[in-house]
């Protein structure tokens, strides 16, 4: 490099010594050249992120009196299935019985549901193993089946067997009125 | 591309572009004057195979691109546009969708050849990860187009494969939200998947050229396995290997016109040809049957990241195959304990094909009930994929690296042109090919 151009600085020094003008020059492009592509790469990045407009669809009113007693409506919400179900007795019986079992992910079913509303239940419908759709009345706890992988979930939502590591989540969502929710 | 070149223009135009860009010196050196083993078998036509699919699906792709409607409210009307309303579109997508599947055949017998002949090993190895990294990005474009109609299994499918990332701890849920482009499997996923369906076999091209160029400089493996030794071994490209490749591209591509013709709706999931519904997943999902040995290992596993790592850790394999395998001996023409276990890896990988198109808990063998051991029941598609992956792996990680240390292998022949006296099928009737211990 330039240092061996003959009548070069004489008193550029050999290495292992404090950097010299030309070496801060160096060091300064370089870190400029990088700091200026990282700082471009992240907007080529970031754009792949929920947009503006799909962060705003966030929340949804529904209607509890269109679901009759042992029924559920499955509604869209962020592009994902939500369930909506009007659990029977016999249903939130045996979600208390399974709050004792051997849990993966352990919740009681007091947890799952707003207080007073063990009726209720508000699930995000996608399995937490890899995001199929369960359906109800499937496997051997009463709840929900999910056909892709096999995994098994109560009438809380809870995961019992298979390889869906976590309960059906709970989204965040409120009575509006006794007959009334908003999720999200 | 590299070494002599024999080129000499003939014209004056030639002449005159030879000293300035000398592209017809390299097509003449790497098309028709390189030379090439003598004794190459069918098995290696696959490779010219593969450039024709390459070829074919960029071609018809860009077609279905004039036609085809990148939107959630769209895709499906128009592909079904494209079936029904487009001239000849028809013929244009079952091609596309037919050759995606003969692409991934041709792919599956040349890396099953490069893995019997023992093609990544040394001087090889670059040659082979660019095999693998070309496999991988055809994974990626197949996968993203089969999005693209926007079928049932479209949807449902992007949805598990989109998921797998969520399997990894604490950045997985955010990776998987930016490839989805919001909360769920949607539009903006869509757009963005026909965006890189579009560019990634240009990608693919450009590492085929990389592929290319990496085979030309240690020139071709071949079924002896042996080094080529003089001129005596090879024979020029041209006309030798043009009309034998072109041959074999003939007939393969007679079987590919005989899907599209005649059955072109075989090898797809006739569920594809309902629309998407993000709320309802079909009974039975399956990936396209050239995922289904991966999906079988992703199922064999209980455990999400576990499973999710062992599918990623199958092609891994491939990637670190060059320095698993101990054995010196390139050829498995004379490793007869390796070929038995090669034969063996063949079979396995079919019958983890077979547990991937089949429900998890189907018997294998229908109407048995005594295979019962405590909650498991091992007459079912789960365990013997269990098995079949625990051989998967094994052949890479203890069968390959053990018995090229082991093995005592037959001898090789000294050179190409003389493998009379060693290959077993040529011996002379009563002359055992190998009189030595065996290992
Ligand atoms: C490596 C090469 C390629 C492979 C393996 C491949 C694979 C696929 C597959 C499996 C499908 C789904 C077919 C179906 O079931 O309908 C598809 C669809 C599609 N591909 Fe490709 N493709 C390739 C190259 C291209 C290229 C270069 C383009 C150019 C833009 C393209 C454009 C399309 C379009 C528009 C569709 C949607 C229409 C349809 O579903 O038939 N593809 N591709
Ligand atoms: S997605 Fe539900 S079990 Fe795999």
């Amino acid at each position: 490099m330039a240092d061996t151009v003959v009548g070069a600085n004489p008193e550029h020094h050999a290495g292992g010594q404090d950097p010299n003008r030309r070496d801060f020059i160096h060091i300064a492009a370089a870190v400029g050249a990088v700091g200026a592509v990282g700082g471009l790469a992240w907007p080529f990045i970031d754009q792949m992120n929920p947009a503006g407009d799909t962060l705003a669809l966030a929340s949804i009113e529904f209607d509890l009196g269109k679901v009759e007693l042992g029924q559920q409506v499955t509604i869209k919400w962020r592009g994902k299935p939500l369930f909506i179900r009007h659990r029977t007795g016999k249903e939130i019986a045996e979600a208390i019985k399974g709050d004792t079992a051997d849990l993966r992910d352990k919740q009681t079913d007091e947890q799952r549901h707003k207080p007073g509303k063990a009726e209720w239940l508000v699930l995000i419908g996608t399995c937490t193993h890899l995001g199929c759709v369960p359906t109800f009345g499937g496997g051997e706890y009463g709840g929900w089946f999910c056909p892709c992988h096999g995994s098994v979930y109560d009438t809380s939502g809870r995961i019992r067997k298979g390889p869906a590591p976590k309960n059906l989540e709970v989204p965040d969502y409120a009575f509006l009125s006794d007959t009334k929710v908003k999720v999200g | 591309m590299s070494g002599h070149s024999n080129y000499e223009p003939k014209t004056g135009f030639e002449r005159w572009l030879d000293t300035r860009l000398p592209v017809v010196r390299l097509a003449y050196d790497s098309m028709i004057d390189f030379p090439t083993p003598k004794n190459l078998n069918y098995w290696w036509t696959f490779g010219g195979i593969l450039a024709v699919m390459l070829g074919v699906q960029i071609v018809t792709g860009i077609v279905l691109a004039m036609h085809y409607v990148p939107h959630v409210d769209h895709a499906f009307d128009s592909v079904e546009r494209i079936m029904r309303d487009v001239n000849y579109g028809w013929l244009i997508r079952y091609m596309h969708a037919n050759g995606a599947s003969m692409f991934f055949l041709a792919v599956y017998i040349h890396m099953f050849r490069g893995l019997y002949y023992g093609s990544y090993k040394a001087p090889r190895e670059v040659l082979w990860l660019l095999g693998c990294v070309i496999y991988l990005l055809m994974m990626a474009t197949a996968f993203m187009g089969y999005v693209l109609p926007w079928g049932q299994m479209s949807f449902h499918g992007a949805v598990v494969i989109t998921n797998l990332f969520g399997a990894l701890p604490v950045i997985g849920p955010k990776i998987t939200t930016w490839l989805w482009g919001g909360f769920a499997v949607d539009d903006p996923t869509l757009n963005r998947f026909f965006s890189l369906h579009y560019l990634l076999p240009f990608m693919i091209a450009g590492v085929v050229g990389l592929h290319i160029w990496a085979l030309h400089v240690p020139g071709n493996n071949n079924p002896t396995g042996v080094n080529v030794k003089s001129k005596e071994d090879t024979v020029p490209f041209h006309p030798y290997y043009t009309v034998k490749d072109g041959f074999a591209i003939s007939v393969f591509l007679i079987m590919y016109a005989a899907f599209v013709f005649f059955n072109p709706n075989a090898l797809g999931d006739a569920v594809n040809y309902v629309k998407a519904n993000p709320l309802v997943t079909p009974a039975h999902i399956v990936p396209e049957w050239y995922f289904l040995p991966f999906y079988a290992i992703l199922r064999a596993v209980p455990n999400k990241l576990m499973g999710v790592l062992a599918m990623g850790g199958a092609i891994a394999m491939l990637f670190l195959l060059p320095w698993l395998d101990t054995s010196k001996v390139r050829s498995m023409r004379y490793r007869p304990a390796a070929k038995l276990y090669f034969v063996i890896f063949v079979v396995t990988c079919l019958i983890l094909g077979i547990c991937g198109g089949n429900l998890p808990d189907a018997h294998v063998i229908p109407g048995l009930n005594t295979f019962q051991l405590g909650d498991a029941d091992l007459n079912s598609m789960v365990w013997l994929s269990r098995i079949a992956a625990l051989y998967y792996f094994a052949y890479f990680l203890v069968i390959l690296p053990v018995l090229g240390l082991t093995e005592t292998p037959l001898p090789q022949p000294e050179s190409i042109s003389s493998p009379v006296l060693s290959h077993p099928a040529n011996a002379p009737a009563g002359a055992a090919a190998s009189p030595e211990k065996r290992g």
